[in-house]
């Protein structure tokens, strides 16, 4: 077994290495790197061609991200619009300011419930509280039902993507997983055999636990409503035969009116799984006597969140509706996956969220985990600009920086801070390229080139060579030629 | 080539090409002497800003950006033979100066930036010209760049130009709007990935058997150079304007 299979990834971004550490293992194992690139190459290129058939696609972004920039803007209003029509349509509504709140929420929820087992709709907020483990150590039995995370719970492995959890196991990694956790010794790795499979194993829970646990793509302010899209319709079964259903969200996922969904539903599909309609969508308010849950839930996560509604540039970030199209393009999430983010949100919404859901106190290395391509903002469905974020992001961490006394052993911090006094004057910029010069001899190989670097320059030449300093710049040999010519 | 009215233009070569690259600032003065464009230097050019604003160092990219706007000001065209330094004065100091400058220097940025442009832009978009008379009789293929595609939006214009270049074999680049990986700082903050990124770039380069690989950023082109190089991988890069300036007379500076 590789060395790579045994490194646990650490998801919490208090404890989680930093990403150019965290990196290393993953590059350094091919399977992964193949099945992230994979999964992604098939996902971008469904989501591609349904963008292509859409004539009005730029103008329904700009309406998608003019619905979440409107709802942010007001989010107060309409999120007590929201506790108001939930409750009048008997469902509870509850705040939770940060992880440890929601948590202990759900769990007096569910001791009130006096159940000892949940089963579970796909949630990526209830990752990013950890939930599962906290249920687990308070002796409640916890049970994915969307297929990825039935794959994961049983694998004991991390979600590497927020749409696709699983995307970084291929099928024969999910046989092995199925065919050792289920005892099925002779399993096949057909999709249909695995499916088969994970159904057998989920009927039975359906079947027999009474309450369940959601996240919500969108929290309806006008009607007091919740919406969970989803491929395999396993959420459906948790909303149809439980007793009793907790749903959690985040404050950001408010729209004011349910004719939103027109614009979102359709931007969302075709961002996250390249499908013109996603296969089920379920959209409820409150509890329906003789349909559905008699007990409703609804837990409004902060967690960080209010804090990034101030200033503009930053609040563009909550916009975020969950697409996951940003890291499906991502040239950096392509040859990492997921795991290296060390937060359940990876790639260049990640990126952005996860160091502002910390305060800026962890995940510093995030906003640096990008080459700044654009790529991200070009598909994003609601027109986060990701680049200029990140940007943001990384002002932030050098002005961190430059409070710290360990500012002046940094390489990097010492050679910008020094180039910007060089480029203030000319005389010193010209001065410093003739020492460069001179200095650079001692380090250029005869073919005219530099194979080796100290410092920070050899995180260059690791990989790189560089060409060695030229004779003469180009403002020297302009003067030069203008003496000549006079 | 029809007749062009005499163009001032002021260059402004980019710290990192007048330190590293000096070839691609003598091939934009041939290449645009040779279309009528008089040209001019300002002596005490240094830098845009784009490797602090990029790593987070904003007041000291706003200094650089102040620095730039002062020297340029009074500009009648400013070229500018790197993709990424122009998106960073387009895209970035709008932002800074919003943020740190004061009216006047906005007021003046503004009546500046219609002006500014990138080299294949000024080509096409400005003097009006496609076939600049050059002769380049290798296999060529065409990293488009990050800032090209998404920021600049140069779209056809480097193909328009190469299409017209005598002698040259255009190759077709797989996956041409995938980042090669440089990132500036990137590069070295996160090395691993970086290379990761420049491998995977690589693999399509190479695949379509070109001799040279050209772009209008010669930082892509030191990373993708630099890695050509490590790999003895037979393949050189070529700033576009060193295509461009190359004719049957005095064919492109080669740096081997």
């Amino acid at each position: 077994m590789s060395h790579a299979v045994l490194d646990h990834p650490v998801m919490d971004p208090r404890f989680a290495p930093s990403f150019p550490q965290a990196v290393l293992p993953v590059l350094r194992n091919p399977q992964l790197r193949k099945n992230v690139a994979h999964a992604v190459d098939i996902i971008q290129a469904k989501r591609n061609k349904l963008v292509a058939e859409k004539s009005d696609w730029q103008r329904l972004r700009i309406a998608a991200s003019a619905i979440r920039t409107h709802a942010l803007e007001n989010l107060d209003a309409y999120l007590e619009e929201f506790e108001a029509r939930c409750t009048a349509a008997g469902g509870h509504v509850h705040w939770a300011a940060d992880a440890a709140e929601a948590r202990q929420i759900i769990l007096d929820l569910l001791r009130l419930e006096k159940v000892s087992e949940v089963i579970k709709i796909k949630t990526m907020t209830s990752a990013e509280i950890q939930l599962n483990p906290f249920l687990q150590a308070a002796g409640i039995g916890v049970f994915e039902t969307d297929l990825a995370e039935i794959v994961l719970q049983l694998g004991e492995q991390e979600p590497s993507h927020i749409v696709v959890p699983a995307l970084h196991i291929n099928r024969s990694q999910v046989r092995e997983i199925f065919a050792r956790r289920m005892g099925l010794k002779d399993l096949s790795d057909d999709p249909h055999s695995l499916t088969t499979a994970a159904r057998t194993f989920l009927r039975q829970k359906f079947l027999t636990i009474p309450t369940a646990i959601s996240g919500a793509n969108y929290l309806i302010a006008e009607t007091g409503g919740v919406v969970v899209v989803e491929s395999e319709g396993n959420g459906r079964m948790c909303l149809t035969l439980p007793r009793t259903m907790i749903t959690i969200g985040g404050i950001e996922k408010v729209l004011p009116r349910f004719q939103d969904l027109e614009v979102m539903l359709q931007v969302l599909a075709r961002s996250a799984t390249g499908e013109r309609m996603n296969p089920y969508t379920s959209l409820w308010a409150g509890v329906t006597p003789g349909d559905g849950p008699r007990n409703f839930h609804v837990v409004l996560l902060d967690n960080g969140r209010s804090g990034m509604l101030s200033r503009p540039v930053q609040r563009q970030t909550l916009k975020c509706i969950r697409c996951a199209a940003c890291m499906n393009t991502c040239p950096v999430y392509r040859q990492t996956g997921g795991h290296a983010y060390g937060s359940v949100y990876p790639g260049p919404i990640g990126a952005i969220l996860t160091p502002q859901l910390m305060h800026m106190k962890h995940a510093q290395s995030l906003p640096y985990a990008s080459s700044l391509c654009g790529a991200c903002y070009e598909v994003c469905p609601v027109k986060i600009n990701i680049p200029e974020v990140l940007l943001e992001l990384r002002s932030q961490v050098v002005n961190q920086e430059r409070r710290q006394a360990g500012r002046f052993l940094d390489p990097m911090y010492l050679g910008l801070r020094f180039a910007n006094l060089l480029f203030a004057r000319a005389w010193r910029f010209h001065l410093a390229q003739r020492l460069g010069r001179i200095g650079a001899r001692l380090v250029t190989r005869k073919d005219g080139w530099i194979h080796s670097l100290p410092s920070v320059g050899a995180k260059w030449t690791q990989t790189r060579d560089l060409r060695g300093l030229p004779r003469q710049t180009f403002h020297e040999w302009w003067a030069a030629r203008g003496k000549g010519a006079k | 080539m029809g007749q062009i009215s005499v163009m001032r233009v002021s260059l402004f070569i980019t710290c990192y090409n007048d330190t590293l690259y000096p070839e691609t600032g003598r091939a934009v003065v041939s290449l645009l002497e040779r279309l009528g464009v008089e040209l001019d230097f300002h002596p005490r050019q240094t830098c845009c800003g784009q490797m602090h604003a990029n790593t987070g160092y904003r007041g000291e990219a706003f200094s650089q950006a102040k620095r730039f706007v002062r020297l340029y000001q009074d500009a009648e065209t400013v070229v500018i033979p790197s993709s990424s330094c122009v998106a960073m004065i387009r895209d970035q100091y709008p932002g800074l100066f919003a943020e740190l400058g004061d009216e006047e220097l906005r007021n003046r940025f503004s009546a500046l930036l219609p002006r500014i442009f990138e080299l294949s832009e000024f080509l096409l978009d400005r003097l009006g010209v496609e076939d600049v008379g050059a002769y380049f009789p290798h296999r060529v293929v065409y990293h488009a760049s990050c800032h090209g595609i998404r920021s600049l939006r140069l779209g056809e214009r480097p193909y328009r130009l190469l299409a017209r270049v005598r002698g040259l074999d255009l190759a077709t680049l797989p996956n041409v709007d995938r980042c090669c990986g440089f990132g500036g700082t990137f590069s070295v903050k996160n090395a691993e990935v970086s290379s990761a990124m420049l491998a995977t770039k690589l693999q399509d380069i190479v695949s379509t058997g070109a001799e040279y690989c050209t772009a209008l950023d010669n930082s892509c082109l030191m990373h993708l150079g630099g890695a050509l190089h490590r790999q003895y991988a037979g393949m050189n890069t070529i700033h576009l304007a060193q295509i461009l300036a190359s004719t049957e007379k005095f064919p492109a500076e080669l740096t081997l």
